[in-house]
């Protein structure tokens, strides 16, 4: 009979400490609903090129943070309002700046970014060439008649 | 000896100074915070309630007039009871009125947390649901903004407020805000 009371009371301790949790006001947590796969889709194309800006170095697609979450539920009401993913980007650049784009846009600005890898490959290219022509002739193969190839 | 042998070293010093000069660049503790594109711009509309005052909604137009400083706020929210000495402070000064706005927060619990650590506000707006934080670029709390007589944003700083934040950035701002009436 004693140990039916302790759990008794163990289950009532861990229901009223649920209870007290659940009372915090927080945003509806519960996950996003689609209409269709094909709007599944471009939410997530959208998203996924979108910061959070909260955890910086995620994708809004993958960040948890209550920030991430509340801008994910307005993608999808700015989606079904009929918003181009354009009007989408622009609405959020508009009151976050261009840092909540995880994909930089290709203007003017982020030329560097964009084709200096591109860049640097081509200028490593032309070392590498340039030093490879002045060894080549220089030195003659060595003849090994014992080894085979 | 050939000039040659120089180059890895002078290459690396380079590499050496873009280094420090990325880490001097980045020195400041909140770079993170991401520089607002409505400086400059006209304050978002809103039509809030008001916490102390059930049933009263506040909108811009009422705050036109006079520069206003909003801060935002949560009870949840350990940095803004940092802060909250120094905006106090400020809001003490009765330089300009002090705007609280409660974000995403439990109605009785900002309400015990005012009565806990002081009121310094004017007046504090209640945006519960996030309705209007989005269309003013908040994402953490504590930010604040300065809104000049006209609607117009001045200034915004996001993390929590220092004294010499408000002496250095905050007044200077809010002078010229009162010039340009």
């Amino acid at each position: 009979m004693m140990r039916c009371r302790k759990s008794w009371l163990l289950g009532l301790m861990l229901v009223l400490i649920a209870a007290a949790a659940g009372a915090q006001v927080v945003t509806d947590p519960a996950p996003l609903r689609f209409n269709s796969s094909g709007e599944e889709q471009r939410f997530l194309h959208v998203v996924t090129e979108l910061r959070c800006v909260m955890c910086q170095n995620q994708t809004l697609a993958d960040s948890n943070a209550q920030i991430a979450r509340d801008l994910r539920r307005e993608v999808l009401v700015l989606m079904r309002q009929g918003k181009t993913d354009d009007e989408i980007r622009d609405y959020l650049v508009a009151r976050y700046g261009e840092f909540v784009l995880y994909k930089p846009r290709v203007e003017a600005k982020t030329w560097l970014l964009w084709f200096g890898p591109a860049l640097l490959l081509l200028a490593g290219g032309f070392v590498v060439a340039r030093v490879i022509r002045q060894h080549a002739g220089t030195t003659a193969l060595p003849v090994d008649d014992a080894q085979e190839w | 000896m050939k000039p040659g042998r120089w180059l890895p070293l002078a290459i690396f010093g380079a590499l050496a100074i873009l280094l420090a000069t990325g880490v001097w660049l980045s020195r400041r503790p909140d770079r993170d915070a991401l520089p607002s594109p409505l400086i400059g711009k006209p304050a978002p509309q809103f039509s809030l309630p008001v916490l102390h005052e059930p049933g009263r909604l506040v909108t811009l137009a009422d705050l036109k007039g006079a520069p206003f400083v909003l801060n935002v706020w949560g009870s949840w929210c350990p940095s803004c009871r940092e802060e909250h000495a120094v905006v106090t402070r400020f809001a003490e000064t009765k330089r300009v009125r002090v705007i609280g706005y409660n974000w995403k927060d439990d109605h009785a619990d900002a309400l015990r947390w005012l009565e806990q650590f002081g009121n310094p506000y004017w007046l504090v707006l209640v945006d519960i649901d996030s309705r209007y934080a989005l269309d003013w670029g908040i994402y953490g709390a504590p930010e604040t903004f300065l809104v000049d007589g006209r609607g117009i944003i001045r200034w915004k700083h996001v993390g929590a407020l220092t004294d010499n934040i408000v002496h250095d950035e905050l007044l200077p701002a809010l002078a010229s805000a009162e010039r340009a009436r």
